[in-house]
């Protein structure tokens, strides 16, 4: 069987560090192939070694059975492959035609493409106006432009980065079509996720990297989510489940809440309330950008919010700044790791001292007690496991599963009575993200509230009880999952979009 | 093409060595411009004069400490400041306030004896720093006005104020209508600690600062308030730290020392307030501060290095004739290699041909 593309024992290291080590794996025409593996399991480097942006050191690959060698993206389009990063390179400001055009190698601007685009857009099912501003389009909608664009190349491979973290369940399954019918007629995908339910749905082949080796090449639809997550992670995931889930009283609750943003491109809340029983995990879902970064800048107290729109334990406390929140037993993990809820390029021992309420002695009156701070620190790395050389290593110098690790374990050590946190395992590798959920069910069965802000909907799904739907700022009642839960939940997401 | 690219780990000797490879380099430039561009005047004897003199000769040494304990001082406020990222460029404004008003609450106690009004003096002048420097916070903080160019204009409002001062309320009454104060009397001057030269206790009082600005750096929360707001302002919020609380703390710490040390220079070197008070303290204080990576011990050291550039400049003007401007030309430079050696710790140079790519 002649393959679409053959690679063989491509080798690639930076200096020590073997990103790929001799790694095989063919792919057929017409199929959906996934590419797994941990974050640094070398998948991007095997990509861009594809793609043309890296060289590999040895090996070989094999194009349609000829030898194959791209020095640039360039030669590697030129052959027919395309790719759809994970971060779109759009001008917000142009039209979906102009941005198509812009993207084509040779073609200048006179050319109209419009009849083109409509055609490969119902031919796909790739709903789009042509004549639409992108900066108007959701997220979903852009990726079709990406993949627009790439198909005016006629593509023979196309390489798509993490498509659906982005998507809504519903854009999801739209994508899914899409990719079916190109598979059908002819074009190779190869699709790089580390959601294995999808994989598991659409792809036929998989190959699975671990530490730059390759572990397996299999059929997906042969294994369990389960096998295949221990073959990337190298280990047994330990099965996820909440020993007792009893509620007590109200602990927290968000009353009316609602607030224009400051910033030009910020969202407006609109009237948000929630409340949070003792003992339980509350999510909130929804797309990026729908108002989880205001909402959390408003829960950690780093903007003042109304007196008694935050009330926790009977409380007032939108007034109070985050370290006063601490001092009640609230506690916070934001999505950005680096700049936000760690300062990059101080130690692990310092960045203890963001979260430091009175009771953990690590102050006393403001001067630091170092051998406190050290001790916690240490404590944090130990029941953790957070890899690093010692407590004394720049926040920068951890991988980002590690330094999440650090955060989480910053938070839990003070026994926080209520949790919140945004995007908990955002951009963490699967081992990692077993020991953060599984920290926070504990978390939850010793009776401690928790508010969840995830993209991630399998997340949420997993973890939370009671699941609320953030969309274009306003937030919606607890979602009844008894009954098509998923599909409304999709519905919401979606939000006026598709009403 | 030529690029920079990050190394991935800064050498630790050189973080060292940079300041005093700057030295080389500096002392190198001067070698040149005295051998090819100043050829009629030795170059040993100038470098003698410049780098010899001032370290083997007593009174050379204890003014070089004089010079020294301001810069000091007013070097340790700005280097707080520049942690948070809040630019004080106009501390010399802040130094002429001090003057004026400390100086002030000694001439209004003329010649009244006491222990209390030295402290009392330095209370006026720390106040006075602070005063002016609030200008630059409350207009930053309300009205986020560019606290560079608000400190740096208001240095030359205190100038012209001080004049005023001196041609009016402060004038020497029995001063044959010069604009300067009466000379302080004992009591408002300060002690001498080295008998015979100019040396007073500002410099103990400096050291002492040195030290408890590094305490409040490693061992309070306020140093790591400051150092977050420097370098991750978001973090700083996440911590619960004020951002606009850390604009106040940092320009009233420097304005306050600042102040201070304009005081220290009238009631000690100076003896008296004159037109001549300020003397560019303020400006080169930065340099002072960024020579020592903003480090509270090192700026004892930056300073001296520093100050053994002002006598040696002064010396070659004496007896080579040469322009005052020579000094800066030192200090300038001295900066510039200083901080072309700190991108080279931090950064190499990556030469490569550029490769016909088309993306």
């Amino acid at each position: 069987m002649k393959y679409q593309l053959e690679i063989q024992n491509i080798t690639k290291s930076y200096g020590d560090l073997k990103a790929n080590d001799d790694i095989s794996l063919s792919i057929k025409p017409a199929s959906i192939h996934a590419l797994l593996g941990e974050n640094g399991a070398g998948k991007s480097t095997l990509v861009k070694v594809i793609y043309g942006s890296l060289q590999p050191d040895s090996g070989q690959m094999q194009w349609c059975g000829e030898g194959y060698s791209p020095k640039s993206p360039f030669e590697a389009r030129e052959q027919g492959i395309a790719m759809v990063f994970q971060h779109f390179s759009l001008f917000e400001s142009l039209t979906v035609a102009e941005n198509i055009i812009l993207g084509l190698d040779d073609i200048g601007l006179e050319t109209d493409f419009t009849e083109q685009i409509t055609k490969f857009s119902k031919q796909y099912g790739l709903n789009i106006n042509p004549q639409q501003v992108v900066g108007d389009l959701s997220v979903g909608a852009r990726q079709r432009v990406e993949i627009i664009r790439c198909l005016m190349q006629n593509p023979k491979l196309l390489i798509m980065d993490e498509p659906t973290s982005v998507l809504t369940p519903q854009e999801v399954t739209d994508l899914f079509v899409t990719l079916r019918k190109l598979a059908e007629d002819g074009c190779a995908i190869l699709y790089i996720s580390h959601k294995l339910e999808e994989v598991r749905q659409i792809c036929s082949h998989a190959t699975i990297l671990r530490g730059g080796k390759l572990v397996q090449n299999c059929n997906p639809q042969d294994h369990s989510k389960q096998e295949i997550a221990e073959m990337m992670i190298g280990k047994k995931l330990i099965q996820l489940a909440r020993s007792n889930i009893t509620t007590g009283q109200d602990i927290f609750s968000i009353n009316n809440l609602s607030r224009k943003s400051d910033d030009m491109f910020g969202v407006d809340l609109h009237d948000i309330s929630l409340t949070i029983k003792k003992g339980s995990i509350v999510g909130i879902a929804g797309v990026a950008g729908n108002g989880q970064d205001e909402l959390m800048q408003l829960l950690i107290g780093e903007v003042e919010a109304p007196e008694e729109t935050l009330v926790f334990k009977g409380e007032n406390i939108g007034g109070l700044n985050s370290h006063q929140r601490r001092q009640l037993s609230m506690f916070f993990i934001p999505e950005e790791r680096l700049g936000h809820g760690a300062v990059p390029d101080m130690g692990l021992h310092e960045n203890m001292l963001l979260s430091r309420p009175e009771k953990s002695e690590m102050t006393h009156y403001g001067v630091i007690n170092w051998n406190n701070v050290e001790k916690l620190t240490q404590q944090v790395i130990d029941d953790f496991k957070v890899q690093t050389q010692s407590s004394k290593m720049q926040a920068k110098s951890l991988s980002g599963g590690n330094l999440q690790k650090f955060m989480v374990g910053r938070e839990l050590i003070q026994n926080p009575e209520l949790l919140i946190v945004s995007q908990p395992t955002w951009g963490v590798d699967a081992g990692s993200e077993n020991n953060i959920h599984q920290a926070l069910i504990a978390l939850a069965d010793q009776g401690s509230a928790i508010l969840i802000i995830s993209q991630d909907l399998d997340e949420i799904l997993t973890l939370c009880e009671q699941i609320h739907v953030l969309s274009e700022g306003s937030l919606s009642a607890a979602v009844d999952m008894k009954d098509n839960g998923l599909e409304k939940i999709s519905h919401l997401m979606l939000g006026s979009e598709q009403q | 093409m030529i690029r920079l690219i990050p190394r991935t780990e800064p050498s630790k000797a050189m973080i060292f060595l940079s300041p005093l490879l700057a030295l080389v380099l500096t002392a190198l430039t001067a070698f040149f411009i005295f051998t090819f561009i100043l050829t009629d005047i030795e170059v040993s004897s100038v470098f003698f004069t410049l780098f010899v003199e001032p370290l083997i000769d007593t009174y050379y040494i204890s003014e070089l400490l004089v010079k020294a304990a301001p810069l000091i001082m007013i070097a340790l406020g700005l280097s707080i400041g520049f942690r948070a990222g809040v630019w004080n460029i106009g501390a010399e404004g802040q130094y002429v306030i001090g003057g004026i008003t400390g100086g002030a609450v000694g001439l209004y106690f003329y010649n009244v004896e006491g222990f209390w009004l030295i402290p009392l003096m330095s209370i006026a002048a720390i106040l006075g720093g602070m005063l002016y420097a609030g200008i630059a916070a409350f207009l930053k903080t309300k009205f986020q006005v560019n606290e560079i160019l608000v400190t740096l204009m208001l240095t030359y409002v205190a100038v012209l104020f001080l004049s005023a001062m001196l041609q009016g309320p402060m004038r020497n009454p029995s001063g044959f209508n010069f604009p300067e104060s009466r000379l302080f009397h004992d009591s408002a001057l300060l002690p001498i600690i080295w008998q015979g030269t100019r040396l007073n206790v500002g410099l103990i009082v400096a050291i002492m600062l040195s030290f408890l600005t590094w305490f409040g750096i490693k061992k309070h929360l306020s140093g790591l308030q400051i150092k977050i707001s420097g370098s991750a302002p978001r973090a700083a919020k996440f911590a619960g730290f004020d951002d606009k609380q850390t604009i106040w703390f940092s320009l009233l710490i420097s304005g306050g020392v600042a102040g201070l040390a304009g005081l220290f220079e009238a009631i000690g070197p100076a003896g008296q307030i004159t037109p001549g008070l300020p003397q560019f303290y303020g400006f080169t204080a930065i340099i002072v501060a960024f020579l020592a990576r903003l480090h509270p011990i090192a700026i004892i050291f930056s300073s001296l290095l520093i100050a053994l550039t002002y006598l040696g400049g002064e010396n070659v003007q004496i007896y080579f004739n040469l322009p005052s401007s020579i000094t800066n030309i030192f200090q300038g430079m001295l900066l510039f290699y200083f901080l072309a050696c700190d991108i080279l710790i931090q950064y190499k140079i990556v030469l490569f041909k550029t490769v016909q790519q088309r993306l």
